[in-house]
């Protein structure tokens, strides 16, 4: 007996399949298969998560992928997701999981959000006859700087990441992604002068070159944590939280340890990788404090030591803590950002949207008078350049983007990753399905992308009037809100537009 | 109803000008008023404005308030609050001349003080630190007063109406200063308060601007985080502000204040010399947000000497030129060449490169 009904149809086209089998050998869901006469391609559409690997790789157009299309009497309530859900449960007794991030129609604040451009009272700057600076620092800065009487600085400036751009790749791990995955970001970090982030899975051996450019993080699990790979990264990374699941740790199924993980990783092949809800080390601010000045101690106060913490209710006054516990970096990931596997339950209904926790959260800075030490970093699904214009009008330093560069990767957004068998050789330790992943290839579309996106954010500076990012940071009458209630614009700190 | 300045923020175009004799020797406002009268087409009659140094010799260590007063009960407030945190010396109506164009008048007073020793023995702050509180104090919380001048030996006078008309009214060819700026504004609304002419004024800094900052919320939200509240929402505050906040409080030099907020550019910067790279480096790192941008074009008047600094595009007009010890700024070549037809240099201030005229020893 069927409980539930597939979510998809895979609809063959007769007229132009010639049966020559590269969708069977491509689907690691083991949705299309031969006959028994080893000819006829059939498919168990049961399996399918419409990541369209079939479609993309038939040299006839033959497969499309549909909504299996099952009439349900009409609930609004008891949806056939409802229903689904509450059967698969029924079936195992588990708790559901999903990958990527959040699906569920919150408001996507965003798009609420309209940016300015001058008219006769000043004139917009054409970027293509203008310099438009988008250079980037990331680090503590200090309150003033101090000069002798020669005019020479006497302030020694606390350790300052430049990035050629506000964008950076955010946490993934080795162990989430496949290795030519990251590989792919790093390549595209390089070239871009900007910086990678190794997530919790250590810096794999192959990646050394690219230590100049990339994140380490320390979280939970502790894995692949040692003094050299402190010392490897731009900047240390403590993980408290994650937006897509804040307040659980992370798991790493035994089968995705394979050895390279496990080297990595520091862990044996074959166990499960658990990182645990909270660090076992840090119960409270006093103990972040420590941990952030034992890792500045232990690479010589040469790295700025930045702390993420998922956007959730109060992170204004938790974030004000952070930066007065020392972390020269804040990173805040909102309740969008993606995941390699969460619970969907908490994917789906914990945290609150990087929008207005950004937005609060500097606000709260201003008013302690304390923005300027530190820096900001949003994460937390940026789609395109003028969300992340948006998010530096309100106040961020840069930006962190992860499933967009996965997108332009391959990732269709089937929201599998926990499954380990992606398609597309991202979210898979599978040697067959890794090696699909080219980084020679991947990477320059991910660079690609990165440099378009740099473009429009020239453009929209310079239709601003501004010529230097360092103009739009915080600069909030450049935003209007369109269709929010007077408590959002309160919280966004911006106008309506027409005002 | 239309709002006052402060309450919504109002772009405006301008003209701009200014005269100051390295000689230290005074001379009257009359050159000035010429000078700025010729750009009469850059304003439109809604605001207009001087500052002058030197003007007061005989007070000249003392603070000198030119305050507006919208009635009595609001001078009776202020005297109140002064008299309790000053020793005032003198104090009088500003006396002004019937002028045709210029309207509704507020009371206008100037009051000479010294910070009391009492007073300050009680805080660690300095004498300036605590008047621009009292000034910023006063501002904010007595209705219908407003402090729009408050250096030692200097003054703004300003009013809605044709900058000539303003020099009229105040009767500026009666002063003698060592340093003249002025300002005709172009608002593109019409709220026609005092207040909002310029020049903007805290301590002895005075500010004259032409342009708008498309970096005004950065900005002021970088300065308020220091205790400035920018009540007026005008560009010309906020950077009277930046360079108060760099100069007064952080102990930056002039000139390198007006390079962090007209910064080199990065492509610049990168091709110094190392230890030149560092420095300019450090203060777009640690200075990002007091970076202006758009067009703008400034005269800053201080204790320290007289700043003209442009935008770093050049987008907006400004002109230099020298004469004996007289050194000229003004927005358009002709409002120099009105009163100095024949200047032994003339040229275009360059964008994002601060001109410095430091002030010699003032001939009484």
């Amino acid at each position: 007996m069927n409980y539930t009904v597939p979510e998809f149809e895979v609809e063959r086209n007769i007229n132009r399949c010639i049966s020559c089998g590269a969708c069977v050998r491509q689907c690691s869901y083991e949705v299309h298969y031969f006959d028994d006469d080893g000819k006829t391609v059939l498919a168990d559409e049961s399996k399918c998560v419409a990541c369209h690997r079939c479609a993309a790789i038939c040299p006839t157009r033959a497969i499309k992928i549909k909504k299996y299309d099952m009439a349900y009497k009409e609930h609004s309530n008891w949806t056939p997701v409802m229903q689904k859900e509450i059967n698969l449960q029924a079936a195992t007794g588990g708790v559901l999981l999903s990958g990527m991030s959040n699906n569920k129609p919150y408001p996507i604040y965003w798009d609420k959000i309209l940016l300015n451009a001058s008219q006769v009272t000043n004139p917009s700057i054409d970027p293509l006859r203008e310099p438009m600076e988008i250079r980037t620092f990331l680090g503590r800065k200090p309150e003033k700087l101090e000069f002798n009487e020669n005019g020479e600085l006497k302030t020694k400036l606390p350790p300052q990441i430049q990035l050629e751009t506000p964008i950076m790749f955010s946490a993934m791990s080795f162990g989430s992604i496949s290795f030519n995955a990251q590989k792919s970001l790093a390549m595209a970090a390089k070239e871009l002068g900007t910086l990678f982030n190794t997530g919790e899975g250590g810096l794999h051996p192959k990646l050394e070159e690219f230590k100049d450019y990339a994140v380490v993080q320390v979280a939970s699990g502790r894995f692949g944590v040692h003094k050299g790979y402190l010392e490897s990264g731009r900047f240390i990374e403590i993980k408290i939280g994650q937006g897509a699941k804040p307040g659980i740790g992370g798991h790493l199924p035994g089968e995705k340890v394979t050895v390279e993980v496990s080297n990595a990783r520091m862990i044996p092949v074959g166990s499960d990788a658990i990182s645990p809800a909270p660090h076992h080390d840090i119960y409270s601010i006093e103990d972040l404090r420590q941990l952030i000045w034992s890792l500045k101690e232990a690479t010589q106060y040469k790295k700025p030591v930045a702390v993420k913490i998922a956007a959730v209710h109060n992170c204004s006054a938790i974030v004000s803590g952070v930066a007065r516990a020392g972390a020269d970096i804040i990173v805040m990931d909102g309740f969008r950002g993606g995941t390699g596997a969460a619970p969907t339950r908490i994917r789906d209904n914990v945290g609150i949207p990087i929008e207005l926790a950004l937005a609060a959260v500097d606000k709260r800075l201003r008013d302690e008078s304390i923005r300027n030490t530190v820096s900001l970093v949003a994460a937390g699904s940026f789609r395109n350049s003028a969300d992340i214009v948006k998010a530096i009008a309100l106040g961020a330093d840069a930006v962190y983007v992860a499933s967009a560069p996965l997108i332009a990767m391959g990732c269709h957004m089937c929201q599998q990753c926990h499954s380990g068998k992606c398609n597309w050789g991202i979210a898979t330790q599978r040697p067959d399905l890794v090696k699909r992943l080219n980084p020679e290839i991947m990477y320059k579309r991910v660079v690609n992308l990165i440099d378009a996106w740099n473009h429009e954010i020239k453009e929209m500076l310079g239709g601003m009037g501004l010529n230097s990012i360092d103009s739009l940071r915080g600069n909030r009458l450049m935003l209007r809100g369109i269709g929010l209630t007077e408590k959002e614009l309160e919280i966004l700190g911006i106008s309506h537009a027409g005002e | 109803m239309l709002l006052r300045e402060g309450e919504v923020r109002i772009p405006s175009g301008c003209a701009i000008s200014a005269i100051t004799d390295t000689s230290g020797e005074r001379f009257s406002g009359t050159d000035i008023i010429e000078s700025i009268a010729l750009m009469h087409d850059r304003s439109n009659g809604l605001g207009g404005g001087f500052a002058a140094y030197g003007i007061y010799p005989e007070f000249k260590d003392l603070y000198a308030f030119h305050i507006f007063y919208d009635d009595n009960d609001a001078r009776v407030k202020t005297e109140e609050f002064l008299f309790k945190h000053y020793d005032i010396e003198y104090f009088e109506q500003i006396p002004t001349r019937k002028t045709k164009s210029i309207e509704k008048a507020p009371l206008i007073w100037r009051y000479f003080g010294a910070v009391p020793n009492s007073k300050m023995k009680k805080n660690d702050y300095d004498d300036d630190e605590y008047t621009a509180k009292c000034v910023i104090r006063v501002n904010n919380e007595i209705k219908g007063a407003y402090i729009f001048s408050s250096g030692k030996n200097m003054g703004a006078f300003k009013a809605v109406g044709y900058p000539e008309d303003v020099g009229e009214y105040y009767m500026l060819d009666g002063y003698k200063a060592h340093t003249w700026t002025a300002h005709g504004r172009f608002p593109t609304n019409t709220p026609g308060w005092w207040g909002g002419a310029h020049p903007f004024t805290l301590l002895d800094w005075s500010i004259v601007h032409n342009g708008e900052i498309s970096s005004y919320d950065a900005n002021r939200r970088f300065v308020e985080q220091f205790g400035y509240r920018c009540n007026l929402q005008t560009d010309t505050e906020v950077i009277t502000y930046l360079f108060d906040l760099l100069v007064r409080r952080q102990g930056l030099k002039l000139d390198m204040s007006a390079s962090i907020l007209a910064a080199p550019e990065w492509t610049v910067i990168d091709n110094m010399p190392q230890k030149e790279k560092e420095l300019y480096t450090a203060l777009r790192t640690v200075y990002s947000s007091c970076l202006i941008n758009g067009p703008f074009s400034i005269l800053v008047g201080s204790k320290h000497g007289l700043l003209a600094l442009n935008d770093r595009l050049k987008l907006r007009s400004l002109i230099t030129a020298k004469k004996g010890s007289k050194i000229y700024f003004a927005s358009e070549e002709s409002a120099i060449r009105i009163i100095c037809p024949e200047p032994e240099e003339i040229k275009a201030v360059e964008g994002g490169v601060p001109v410095f005229i430091p002030f010699a020893e003032v001939k009484d």
